[in-house]
């Protein structure tokens, strides 16, 4: 458990010290990301002492986001105010993003990619 | 308390009244109380979602969030006095995005093979969702600081405070937007891909994560690994694409409407 998170924690220093240096844009998480996926690519021994850390992380994602969320309480004055253009505007467009993302791929998968072999649907 | 009540217990009622005020004066300002809160609370929340059949609409994010709002509420508690402690559950969405590689790995030959239908679906669907939360917030005439901050909401927390930022919205509003849309997006996907035919749980999972980042690959995990590992490709490659595209695509569309 040990070595797994410190990787991880190492992955996300590692990331947000490239961002920072080359001054991108991009999360520094997600630039960890990339690296340990690129790590775990060139080492594939690794995955064993990682998964069950991750595995139980990723379980448990949803807690993650709960702080934030509790951020409402901040913000409740401007959500009563706005709330039809705030309530709207958030359904809609995530039906739209759901919608359109999946239609997009299924319409994709059926034209460009290959069957998957032996795996008929 | 009545009238024939001992002086001694009296006495001894109020020190510990006393003490007891102490003691909530100590823990409310240590950051102890509002992790320990948090993880309970969620606890509770993720047993009322067990044992509802993990319905989508019992999302433990969302009773956990209104429990502790209302608890924090209740006792007169600053938000930023809670979050001195919650900060400690808040950190571990860094490692836990840099974990998404570990699912990614192991579901790299497909993604060799999807590669094209699952960036057309991540610009498509990135870029419908922005779009269309900034149209239909500007048609109903909400505020431009509130149309910045709705802008990012379909992209992980810590990525779309970043981006709403840099385009003038508010960060803490939209870490709370980001959230709901996860939710909703939990609560809804099913019924919605239903709808449409959908079935494939790689297309599911990827829609997902495209449209609903960690709160819906957290529920594509309870589905099946494999439609979370493609949830979880999809929130991180958005956060990727839209960290560089989103400033630029809501930048242009904030000056001009």
């Amino acid at each position: 458990m040990i070595p797994a998170l410190a990787t991880l924690l190492v992955c996300q220093l590692l990331g947000e010290a490239l961002v920072r240096t080359l001054a991108v844009p991009v999360p520094g998480p997600v630039v960890g990301m990339a690296g340990l996926l690129l790590a775990l690519v060139l080492r594939p021994a690794w995955l064993a002492a990682l998964k069950p850390t991750t595995a139980t992380l990723l379980q448990h994602l949803s807690l993650l986001f709960v702080p934030a969320g509790v951020g409402v309480m901040l913000h409740l004055q401007r959500l009563g105010q706005e709330a039809l253009a705030i309530g709207v505007a958030l359904v809609l467009s995530t039906w739209i993003g759901l919608a359109s993302a999946a239609l997009t791929m299924a319409w994709l998968m059926k034209r460009v990619a290959p069957p998957e072999p032996g795996h008929e649907r | 308390m009545s009238a024939e009540t001992p002086l001694s217990q009296v006495v001894a009622g109020s020190v510990i009244g006393g003490r007891l005020v102490d003691v909530w004066v100590y823990l409310s300002t240590t950051p102890l109380l509002g992790l320990a809160v948090t993880l309970l609370v969620y606890q509770g929340a993720f047993m009322v979602y067990r044992r509802s059949g993990f319905h989508p609409l019992a999302n433990p994010v969302a009773l956990a969030v209104i429990a502790l709002g209302s608890l924090l509420w209740a006792t007169g508690t600053p938000y930023a006095t809670y979050f001195e402690g919650a900060q400690f559950v808040h950190f571990l969405l860094g490692p836990a995005t840099v974990a998404l590689a570990v699912p990614l790995y192991e579901q790299l030959p497909r993604l060799k093979r999807l590669w094209l239908p699952m960036l057309g679906a991540l610009v498509v669907g990135t870029l419908a969702a922005t779009v269309s939360a900034i149209g239909i917030g500007w048609a109903l005439g909400a505020s431009p600081a509130t149309i910045a901050s709705l802008a990012p909401k379909s992209v992980t927390a810590p990525v779309a405070m970043g981006i709403a930022e840099k385009i003038g919205g508010l960060p803490t509003l939209t870490a709370v937007l980001v959230v709901c849309t996860g939710i909703l997006g939990a609560a809804s996907a099913r019924g919605l891909f239903d709808l449409l035919r959908i079935q494939d749980p790689t297309v599911r999972g990827f829609a997902l994560g495209t449209a609903a980042h960690g709160i819906g690959t957290a529920r594509a995990f309870l589905v099946s690994e494999e439609m979370g590992a493609f949830a979880g490709l999809a929130m991180g490659l958005s956060a990727l694409f839209s960290a560089v595209a989103l400033p630029l695509v809501a930048g242009v569309l904030l000056r001009w409407i």
